[in-house]
């Protein structure tokens, strides 16, 4: 379908962007790859009457090495990190994460903040940001910035803590060192968003933080110990369990609870691995 | 600042397949309706209208990328190229394209334009892919005839890949 008409902005620069976000509020769109917008206006599950196009935004291309963490701009494609030349070096689990998002033709417009700010539960990019404990770049005219930790930022299904006004700027992914890290999921088709996705850290005696994407609304992270196999796969029960799921039109509560307790003990174990 | 109201018709500017060519667009037409109905080319297919078929995938300044997931007015002084410049101006094909003919890697062809326009990118950044590469820019492109494995083998010729995709220690 094509989606309804609607204003078209392309500002020249952040600050024309906050101004137009003060101007518009609710009624204005971000576009920046439209990988996740577009399709949405398309099929009309939401309606926009005004877009402000930042794709073309040298201010928001960079990606930053700020030393403990790297700060990726809003108008950088997820492709253009993929090939960055230090990602494995600094950032492993986005290295091991990126593969599985979309596809090749999607990652070259699809941005990493855009992909943050749709907040889809089962998205590879939020849950990789929770999981090493990231934080978002917000900016508005009346509030200038402000940083919110993941954790904070994704409330629920498609729900963020950015205020009306606010621009996310920038996302910033800690540099871990001398842990391992790993990342898997379960999609109905390879490039779809995941039924279930999870992610570890380890680091070589067995202290784990665990984080999974479909089970709720939002990511879930959480440390678990490795002692044994046997009570490693007794805790990721109890925690499936506790998190209850939910249904959509790919997978029932129940089988994604059960991808989850298959795929845990697995991505733990490659974390592991990796930390040694 | 560029300002579109809601049916404001202005003035595309674009290089399409190395002419310089313009026409109007409101900012809701998409890239897909303008190149086919605006500008007469209509080697790019339509297909799903929200980025999950592949069929209308053209480099926009040699990227491939989704045409229905991108606005006319977002192109604007940008070279887009689609399947009408492969093939020599006399309509012989180029070497891709002689490799999906080779390898009966079309049947209806509805989708062929768009895994063309992939692979012309991704070959160009990657000439000697691995077959699980290869499968994995496939993977955004759906086919309804051929079942994959002949558009595989077709890239796997143009890219000098041997026909077990890894080389084959047994040969």
């Amino acid at each position: 379908m094509k989606p309804r008409p609607f204003e078209y902005i392309r500002p020249d620069t952040v600050d024309e962007v906050l101004e137009l976000l003060a101007e518009y509020g609710d009624d204005a769109r971000i576009l920046a790859g439209g990988q996740s917008l577009i399709p949405m206006l398309n099929l009309r599950l939401i309606e926009a009457s005004v877009l402000i196009d930042i794709s073309r935004l040298p201010a928001l291309g960079d990606i930053a090495d700020r030393g403990d963490a790297i700060e990726i701009g809003a108008a950088v494609t997820q492709n253009t990190l993929m090939n960055w030349p230090q990602l494995r070096q600094k950032l492993p689990l986005l290295a091991a994460a990126l593969p599985f998002v979309g596809h090749f033709q999607t990652r070259n417009r699809g941005t990493v903040c855009g992909s943050i700010a749709h907040a889809d539960p089962s998205s590879e990019l939020p849950l990789s940001l929770a999981l090493l404990g990231g934080a978002v770049v917000l900016r508005s005219k009346k509030g200038g910035e402000r940083v919110v930790a993941a954790e904070a930022f994704q409330q629920d299904m498609l729900s963020t803590a950015r205020g009306v006004e606010e621009l996310i700027v920038a996302a910033r992914f800690p540099v871990i060192e001398g842990k391992g890290m790993a990342f898997d999921e379960v999609a109905r088709r390879h490039g779809d968003f995941a039924m279930v996705a999870v992610a570890a850290i380890a680091d070589s005696r067995g202290a784990v933080q665990l984080g999974v994407g479909g089970l709720a609304g939002r990511p879930i992270v959480r440390p678990i110990a490795f002692t044994s196999a046997p009570m490693l796969s007794e805790q990721i029960k109890a925690w499936a369990n506790d998190l209850e799921g939910y249904e959509d039109l790919h997978a029932s509560a129940a089988m994604r609870r059960d991808i989850f307790k298959n795929l845990a003990p697995r991505v733990i174990e490659e974390a592991i691995r990796c930390a040694a | 600042m560029r300002r579109l109201k809601r049916d404001q018709k202005v003035r595309v500017a674009l290089t399409l397949n190395g002419r310089k060519l313009s026409a109007e667009a409101e900012p809701r037409m998409l890239l897909t309706d303008f190149i086919r109905h605006a500008l007469g080319a209509t080697g790019t297919h339509v297909g799903c209208e929200h980025g999950v078929c592949g069929s209308c995938t053209v480099l926009i300044d040699g990227v491939a990328q989704r045409a229905c997931l991108t606005l006319a007015v977002q192109t604007e002084g940008r070279d887009v190229r689609t399947v009408e410049s492969l093939a020599a101006p006399d309509g012989t094909l180029n070497a891709l394209q002689a490799a999906f003919r080779n390898n009966h890697a079309l049947q209806c062809g509805f989708c062929t334009p768009g895994i063309l326009m992939s692979f012309t990118d991704f070959l160009a950044r990657n000439p000697h892919p691995t077959e699980a590469e290869i499968r994995d820019v496939l993977s955004g492109h759906l086919c309804r005839c051929t079942g994959y494995a002949n558009i595989v083998e077709a890239i796997k010729e143009v890219a000098g890949v041997g026909a077990s995709g890894a080389p084959d220690p047994s040969s």
